[in-house]
């Protein structure tokens, strides 16, 4: 029988949650790493035994992890990052040149065919590739050196790369998205890039639709329809039909349309899942209620699913690598809480369950398919 | 031999237990001991000091012999009794949070 695999990076350790197709009884594995920050892990679509984890410390800094048996084991890979050339400088908090200082690995993108070829989107905000499992790494410099890199700024968490999409269909063709940037496109397998952000209006930077500058917190894209992508901005939830060459708004009925993560349904391209979160100073549900939200209309309506999830006093948050989706006929919906659950719906986001309720933080969510 | 002692999380990574021993060549100084603790555990590289500038870790600090090295500067001679192998090298992870 089928099953899946959940990949969970906290502030505390990794922990590798295990269950049958029915998605109702969980084994949980870990800490891995324990003691550690687990920005995120992720396995190779080529290969699901081989997993890769972002493993960092302000007091010991970054370590990458390899495991080659679905984490029942690990060893660590290099964990040199270094910038291209002169690194330059970006914009600091307080609009003063700061020079690109490498602190951490936010995601780790493996490729789809080669399991030792991995991106990894680090702060300051740069793209690096592997291309021997991790052996070593080197920057994709084209992004930060394109010409708008000593205007970008950090958002609160920092200047992440965060978000990095390889078109299913058009391996020359990336999607990257950085805080507080914003989104970018390569047609050349990473390459050179361009700011793909026209639409987005943003009212806390100075010209609320610059270029660049917009905080972006996470995009998804449907694997069939690689040219339409999804956004969580800081504020407003956005749709892009053409590979980001323009983005609309789709909050539509949300009651709030900040947040941080956001998902496709794994077989229907037009169904997309946001956490609404009540503000930017106030990062948790509005009302102490968790909700997701789903439209089945590529955005705009929205229905709100809180079956199964608490109902008030709940003040938690759910950051942006923290959904993910499985490929089970039933599609599974997956995101844990920085009060360290993870919860689950095997039908869609019509019903949830806790697989997991005290963990550490939750940092990102993965899930494997397993036949 | 050198003794040094890491932090826990360092002892975790390098899979070794209580004081590692390491073997300097010429003056021991900070640089030279981390060197030949780079060299037989690998796995170190980039978690005591940054990888291009060779600077300590802002939150790690050196201490022997009951005193604080860290501002010793890298290329300073460690205290003789740690040169003999008399005293470790604690390699400390500073203290933050409540």
């Amino acid at each position: 029988m089928s099953g899946v695999r959940v990949l969970v990076g906290t502030k505390k350790g990794a922990f590798i949650l295990t269950s049958d197709g029915k998605r109702n009884q969980w084994e949980i594995d870990g800490p891995h790493f324990a003691g550690w920050e687990i920005y995120h892990l992720k396995g190779s679509p080529a290969d699901p035994r081989r997993l890769y984890a972002s493993q960092t410390s302000g007091w010991f800094g970054q370590l990458i992890q390899r495991s080659t048996d679905g984490g029942k084991s690990w060893e660590p890979v290099d964990n040199k990052f270094v910038y291209d050339g002169v690194p330059g400088t970006h914009q600091w908090y307080d609009g003063t040149p700061h020079p690109w200082e490498f602190k951490r690995v936010w995601h780790l993108e493996p490729s789809f065919d080669d399991p030792d070829m991995v991106y990894a989107g680090v702060e300051d905000a740069a793209l690096f590739l592997t291309k021997d499992g991790g052996k070593s790494w080197t920057e994709l410099s084209g992004l930060r050196k394109h010409g708008t890199g000593p205007g970008w700024h950090p958002g609160a968490g920092g200047m992440c790369l965060h978000s990095i999409i390889v078109d299913p269909k058009n391996p020359k063709r990336m999607y990257i998205a950085i805080s507080a940037a914003g989104a970018f496109r390569s047609d050349d397998r990473g390459e050179s890039w361009k700011p793909i952000n026209k639409g987005l209006h943003s009212k806390y930077i100075p010209d609320p639709t610059a270029e660049v500058g917009h905080c972006v917190h996470h995009i998804a894209m449907h694997p069939s329809r690689p040219e339409v992508l999804f956004m969580q901005k800081h504020w407003d939830v956005m749709r892009s039909d053409n590979a980001g060459e323009f983005w609309q708004e789709i909050s539509g009925n949300l009651p709030t349309d900040f947040g941080f993560v956001i998902d496709v349904h794994a077989h229907d391209p037009e169904t997309i899942y946001v956490v609404p979160i009540k503000s930017d100073s106030e990062h948790f549900p509005m009302d102490g209620k968790l909700r997701v939200y789903r439209s089945r209309k590529g955005g705009n309506e929205w229905e709100e699913l809180g079956k199964g999830l608490p109902a008030k006093d709940c003040y938690v948050n759910v950051l942006r690598d923290a959904m993910a989706v499985d490929q089970l006929d039933q599609c599974g919906v997956y995101f844990g809480t920085t009060g360290g659950q993870v919860y689950v719906s095997a039908d869609a986001g019509d019903t949830w369950t806790a697989a997991a309720r005290d963990l550490p933080a939750v940092l990102s969510v993965e899930v494997q398919t397993l036949s | 031999m050198i003794r040094v002692v890491l932090p826990a999380h360092l002892r975790t990574l390098a899979k070794v237990q209580g004081e590692v021993r390491v073997f300097v060549e010429g003056p021991v100084t900070q640089r030279t001991v981390v060197d030949a603790l780079e060299a037989q555990y690998p796995m170190l590289c980039g978690t005591i000091r940054d990888h291009l500038t060779k600077e300590r870790r802002p939150f790690l600090r050196f201490f022997a012999c009951e005193e604080d090295l860290s501002l010793e500067g890298l290329d300073r001679p460690l205290p003789e009794a740690v040169a003999k192998g008399q005293e470790p090298l604690l390699i400390i992870g500073a203290i933050a949070g409540g």
